[in-house]
């Protein structure tokens, strides 16, 4: 199991160091969606339904099953800097658990829709989108997933998610946003 | 005074253009939706009348008025006061004329015929030697009175500067208003606008075929981008290039054989060259950065594109049967959109500097860069078939326009289209 997480590792810092300056720290990965902990022990759903339930009773969720309100948890967006495509750390997480999810479940398919701000040719920007777009696919199939069950597409800046001309507008519109197909 | 240097006048124009007016205010002809910007010193304006054609009134254009509204949108001209009731067949008071200070003058008349149709007919005259210097007569149905008018403004134009015009030729734009979105087609003036696509998704990049007669554009009405060839006549149209990813950019080869256009379709954008139904599909860049924008030069025989290979934006060339594209920017770091001249010589191309976005113009022979816009939000530039405009989209009080000027930046227009923003000009060729 080690030298999975080992080599999985390797492959976060080779896919993250693109563009990137940090480095990672080869024991930081986590598991994203976290089998809680439960206090009173691990125990499947459902049991235990006799006289009383326990006021602290919490029901463990298992992240290596399907579960569509987990993707909703991971959020669905992810942000870059100006004239970049490079994947933050911030990204990290999200792109994990959706990779976890596509590589248990060949048949699920995603679509990766790049985007730009305002600023710039619309053609450039369309390039530029598809870059960001095609990162986080690539990433994810380092990840476990397969290519053919990804679609990188982009709309450059024809598709803002907010209206304004600064910085606050434009941050938010750097993106690269997951949808399921 | 400075006269584009293209303009070879013979005797009597020289004689018309030593007539400088000394013009250190802005001059603005305003006209519907265009406002003409005449800048610089000394711009010089033949002086012209443009009587009423007879009977137009009843053919229900305005024909006179398009050939003066063209003629002065062109910068070069200036209207007299044109009343005055003659025709085609009329013998001018060339006195009269000159007291009004024309040195030219136009009259016609518009006769509906028995078929219905219009029988359109004009005269041009030179006052200042008193002499005919020839007309035309055509007959067109009704809804080609608009296109009639603007054909004898070329031929007045062409007759008086020694240049095609090109006010009978046709522009393609995008509008958006809200979420709808518009491809449409009008005259060079702005005017009879007809929609060739309506879509709740973006469309962009319209580029026309070489003969007129389709428009390929890239629509994201299915979710992603694709290439899409529209006969413009019958509205018919196929998805030529509909590939994995993105399907963008298309450019027509000068004799229609071929289309240039961008896919991510192997895990980046690349430049791929096809046949107009979308078959026989090569790819002719071969660089792991983004490769997009191309646009045919005039023989056929080179390509210009856009590539951040070096690290941002660039314009390069290459032979279209491959080999080592070589760059052709130089001047900062982000140049982009590059449109090329008829004549080869010039390239037009989109420079960021500091945030802001210029036209500009690149003498391929010598080198020589020039600004020609002084709007800080220009886009997509495009030359008109004469090579002596150039029409792109640029931002003005809040709103998307389109702008057109010559090439020294001397004469500009501005479109304005309240409450729509338009984007993505192109210009269709000559021979509608």
């Amino acid at each position: 199991m080690k030298s999975i997480r080992t080599s999985l590792c390797a492959a976060l810092i080779s896919a993250w160091l693109v563009g990137c300056g940090s480095s990672v720290k080869l024991d930081d990965a986590a598991p994203v969606v976290d089998a809680k902990a439960n206090p009173a022990g691990a125990g499947a759903g459902g049991a235990n339904r006799g006289a009383t339930t326990a006021q602290s009773q919490v029901t463990t969720v298992d992240a290596s099953k399907i579960d569509p309100a987990a993707a909703g948890k991971l959020g669905r967006v992810v942000y870059f800097d100006y004239d970049s495509y490079a994947l933050k750390d911030e990204a990290r997480p999200l792109i994990e658990g959706y990779a976890r999810m596509l590589a248990s479940s060949k048949t699920r398919k995603m679509v990766i829709e790049g985007h730009t701000d305002e600023r710039g040719g619309r053609e450039y920007n369309l390039a530029l989108g598809q870059r960001r777009a095609e990162a986080v696919a690539k990433s994810l199939v380092l990840l476990g997933a397969s290519d053919s069950q990804l679609e990188a597409v982009s709309f450059g800046k024809e598709r803002p998610a907010v209206d304004g001309h600064d910085e606050a507008a434009w941050a938010k519109n750097r993106r690269a946003e997951l949808k399921d197909r | 005074m400075v006269i584009p240097p293209e303009t070879q006048p013979g005797p009597s124009r020289r004689r018309w253009l030593a007539g400088a007016l000394a013009a250190g205010a802005v001059h603005t002809a305003a006209r519907a939706q265009f406002r003409v910007e005449i800048s610089g010193v000394g711009a010089t304006q033949l002086p012209i009348g443009v009587a009423k054609f007879r009977e137009e009134d009843k053919s229900g254009q305005s024909i006179s008025g398009i050939v003066r509204a063209d003629l002065e949108r062109s910068g070069v001209f200036r209207i007299v006061d044109s009343s005055g009731d003659l025709d085609e067949t009329a013998r001018p008071n060339y006195a009269d004329w000159r007291t009004r200070g024309a040195d030219a003058l136009v009259a016609g008349s518009a006769a509906r015929l028995a078929d219905g149709r219009f029988d359109v007919r004009y005269k041009l005259w030179d006052v200042v030697k008193g002499a005919d210097l020839g007309g035309q007569a055509f007959a067109v149905l009704s809804a080609d009175l608009r296109l009639t008018a603007h054909r004898i403004a070329d031929a007045v134009y062409e007759k008086l500067t020694g240049d095609k015009g090109v006010f009978s030729t046709r522009i393609a734009y995008v509008t958006r208003v809200a979420n709808r979105y518009t491809l449409r087609i009008t005259d060079a003036d702005g005017e009879g606008g007809q929609v060739a696509l309506n879509s709740t998704q973006p469309i962009i990049s319209p580029a026309w075929s070489p003969d007129g007669k389709q428009l390929a554009y890239v629509s994201f009405e299915s979710g992603k981008a694709v290439v899409w060839a529209q006969d413009v006549l019958t509205g018919e149209r196929r998805a030529i290039a509909n590939f994995r990813g993105s399907n963008s950019a298309p450019a027509w080869s000068p004799d229609g054989s071929t289309l240039a256009v961008t896919l991510s379709r192997d895990g980046i954008s690349q430049i791929y060259l096809m046949d107009p139904n979308g078959g026989n599909l090569r790819r002719i860049t071969q660089s792991s950065a983004i490769d997009t924008e191309p646009v045919f030069t005039p023989d056929g025989k080179t390509i210009y594109f856009v590539s951040d290979r070096g690290g941002s934006p660039q314009i390069y060339r290459v032979p279209v049967g491959g080999g080592n594209p070589e760059r052709v920017t130089f001047n900062g770091t982000y140049n982009i959109s590059p449109a090329l001249s008829p004549d080869g010589k010039t390239m037009a191309y989109i420079n960021r500097d500091g945030g802001e976005f210029k036209v500009m113009t690149l003498d391929l022979a010598g080198g020589t860069v020039r600004a020609v816009s002084d709007t800080v939000e220009d886009e997509s530039p495009s030359f008109a078939p004469n090579g002596k405009l150039i029409i792109y989209a640029s931002r003005a009080q809040g709103r998307d326009v389109l702008m057109t000027t010559t090439l020294d930046g001397r004469i500009r227009t501005r479109l304005l289209s309240s409450g729509v923003d338009v984007r993505e000009p192109i210009w269709g060729p000559f021979g509608r």
